[in-house]
Parts: structure tokens; sequence; C-alpha cells
């Protein structure tokens, strides 16, 4: 059977690892390779790397620490942040990345989805969606949740899965660092709107919230940072709770 | 010397890696020369089907792969390219495994993404591995299950996790990116 797969989140800005508390008020949290390597060894099914800074000021992520990951850990991991050409993304891929994540280009420019899905894959492909509830409705979200982009994230969720995205990671910005659970709700609509594996991300604040997200939506996956880096749930115990519960679970 | 195929499908970094980590010298190459003197050879690929096996052909290395005679790994896209023909750009393969490669049907998400078990048969790739161990699939297409097949996975509907005819072995995972147990499988494979 698959496995639900747990997906800790390193927020990267100047090659350290950072989380905000709702995009604002930094911390760090420490060096990413290493900080890979521990998690990959405590049992993540999967590690994903955004480079936070990237979009506004319009640098490249780093790909020699893309590098240097790829060298030290042996389980998949995706890359994000300042991908805005093909060749950004093939770049990123040579270096060992196993999937590349767009978020605000893919908005800006949403042919990029396909160009790199022809060129790469579509597995290799996540578009992420940063979203906020706002009046009664959900809408998209870019530059780190900075600009309001008046899209409704359902159509755009389906709209990126169209053009040849094969995988989205949901974030509500509502939940991103409440530590009250994910948003359960928008899950289920965006779940139920796409053929492709959905990852849930914001507001994990306890291994309940895991429990939850697996039990009443699709996610094939949940992302958690802050409560993974600063040691508030272990990745084994989460693995085993989960799987004390009957979640299908590695 | 280990020998990875260069080609247009990408991941051959993750695979060399993977490889010397484990300690083995190895080198990324499309030379004839190389490939058909190296001890092993690894055909990675993450990728498209029909784009890849047209580069393949550009270059002969079609021919330099069939022509292989020791072991040859042949790891996701290198399984798929390994049979005779892909639903993918509806391109035919290698033909090295009489199989054909299908898109799954939308039943479930798709891609095949992430950690899933396997029934192996008595094979020396699976050595020292546990019924319960997890490999990481990520793909769209499947090979169909067929006389060749070692390992069976089940997603949507039973298809080839494994494939083997004589020097030729194939994963539809990425043993390079599945932890302790991929490391087991690739090291097997090594020491074949």
């Amino acid at each position: 059977m698959l496995k639900k797969r747990i997906i800790p989140c390193f927020d990267i800005k100047d090659g350290r690892v950072v989380k905000g508390i709702n995009f604002v008020g930094l911390r760090d949290a420490g060096n990413p390779v290493e900080l890979a390597a521990q998690y990959a060894l405590a049992g993540a099914d999967e590690l994903v790397f955004l480079d936070i800074m990237a979009t506004e000021q319009n640098r490249k992520t780093l790909t020699d620490l893309v590098s240097q990951i790829a060298a030290e850990i042996n389980i998949p991991f995706t890359v994000g942040g300042g991908i805005n050409l093909v060749a950004d993304a093939d770049k990123i891929i040579r270096s060992g990345a196993d999937k590349i994540s767009l978020n605000s280009s893919a908005v800006k420019s949403p042919q990029l989805i396909t160009d790199i899905a022809k060129t790469l894959g579509t597995q290799a492909v996540v578009v992420a969606i940063d979203t906020k509830l706002i009046n009664g409705k959900w809408e998209v979200f870019i530059n780190g949740g900075k600009i309001a982009t008046g899209l409704n994230t359902i159509e755009w969720a389906k709209k990126a899965s169209q053009l040849g995205a094969g995988e989205l990671l949901l974030t509500s910005m509502n939940n991103d660092g409440t530590k009250s659970g994910f948003a359960i709700d928008i899950l289920n609509l965006v779940c139920d709107s796409v053929d492709i594996p959905v990852i849930a991300s914001g507001g994990a604040g306890s291994k309940e919230h895991f429990k939850e997200v697996f039990t009443k939506t699709k996610a094939t996956a949940a992302l958690a940072a802050s409560i993974f880096h600063y040691g508030e749930v272990g990745i084994q115990e989460l693995k085993d709770y989960l799987k004390t519960e009957n979640i299908a679970i590695r | 010397m280990i020998a990875i195929l260069k080609y247009n499908a990408g991941n051959t970094q993750s695979v060399e890696n993977a490889v010397k980590r484990l300690g083995y010298e190895c080198v990324v190459t499309d030379d004839r020369q190389l490939l058909q003197s190296a001890e092993k050879v690894i055909f990675p690929g993450v990728g498209e089907a029909a784009s890849a096996m047209e580069y393949l052909r550009g270059k002969n290395l079609d021919e330099v792969v069939k022509s292989l005679t020791q072991p040859v790994l042949g790891i996701c896209l290198g399984l798929q390219l390994m049979c005779r023909y892909s639903e993918e750009g509806d391109t035919n393969g290698l033909g090295i495994f009489d199989v054909d490669v299908k898109k799954f049907p939308p039943k479930d998400k798709v891609p095949h993404m992430g950690w899933n078990t396997i029934s192996k048969s008595e094979n020396q790739l699976f050595n020292r591995l546990l019924p319960d161990d997890n490999v990481y699939f990520v793909h769209s297409y499947y090979a169909e299950l067929s006389q060749f097949t070692i390992a069976e996975c089940d997603y949507i509907l039973p298809f080839s996790a494994a494939l083997q005819k004589n020097n030729f072995y194939a994963v539809q995972f990425h043993t390079e990116k599945s932890g302790t147990v991929g490391e087991q499988i690739l090291t097997n494979f090594l020491k074949l």
C-alpha cells in the first residue's frame, strides 16, 4: 500500500534554515545539509527546501547547496524558490534534486509549468500554492504571501494540474505558523478537484493534526517545519503514533 | 568501474552520488567503449520516453545498451525504455523486455508518488530485504506484469516493480532515493 509521506520543510535564506511565523519574524533553525541528513536518518519520507528570499530578491537558488544535499542524503527532495526559467529547473535537477517547486513564477507565467514538465517530466514539477481565506473565498497569494493575485485557489489548482504539474503543495496562510492544525476544508476542495497528489502544509502543531489531515482529507503527504526543527515532535515518534492509529506509514 | 549511461534524461547525479556513497568508483558516460568495458552499467532516467528514445537512437546508444553482456540495471525511465513499447509519446523502446508500458488509469492520484511495498520473488537483487520494506516510486506509466517480472507492486493495478532477463535488470522505483533499502538493492546489483 502507498504510504502517507511526512515531509519536513526547510525554508532557506542565505544558505541557512529559517521558519517564519505567518511568513514574518524569521528565526534561524540551522544548517540545511546537516539537518537534511539528520531527518533522512530519523525517517523523513521526503524533504522540501524553499529558498524563500529568492523570488523577491530575484536571485537563483544556490545549486551548490543542492549538490551538497544530494551528495549527503538517500531520500527524495524538492527545491523551490526563484525558478523562473526551464534552465533554472534543469540546473537544480541536474545537481541532484528530484523535483522543483514553482510558486510565484508559475502564477505569472503558467506556461512555465508546461515547459518544465515537457523537459523534465511532470513528476519533477511541484506547484506550490499559498492560499488565504478572504471574505469566505480562498485566494492565491504570491511573493512569499505578500501579494494577492485575485486567483481562485481551486481554479488555479485545476489549471496547474492541467498544465503539467505532477504534485501540488498547498499551504494555508491562515493556518501557517498557528499550530492549530491543517486547513481541512480547502485541502478537501483541492484534493477533490485534481487527479495529482496534494501535499498538505500549514498549521501542524501536534501529532493529532497529522492524523486528522490523513483521515479527513485525501492529501498523500503532510509537510511541516517548526514543530520538527524545534524538536516539539520527533519524526520517528510521529510515525510510530500514526502507525498505531492505522495510518499507512513507512 | 561502474558506468552510468549519460543521456538527455536527468537524474544521473543522484545515481552517481548513491554509487559513490556505497564506495564504488563510477563514470557517467555515453562512450561506447567505456560502456562496453564497464563491470556494471546503470541506465537511469527521469524524463519523457519518446524524447529520450529519440536521443538514444540519434547517438546509437540504443544498440550499445542492447549489446551489453555485463549486468545492466535500468532505473525508472530506464526500465520503461528497456521495454518493447511505451504509451508515453507513443514510442518503441529497446525491446529487451517484451513488455508494454502503459499510462495508469486515473482511478487514483497519478503519478504514483511515494513509498510502497513490493512482492519480491527469489532473486539476488533482493538479498537481505524484508517483506515490509518500502521503496520510493514516482511514475505515471507502468510496465505490465510479464514472465520477466521479479517484483510486483500494487497501485491502481498490479504492475512490474522489477524485471529481469539474463544480464538485464530493471526497477521501476528509485533505488538511489529509497533510503537504506534502496542502498541494499543497489549493493546487491553491484555485487552480482
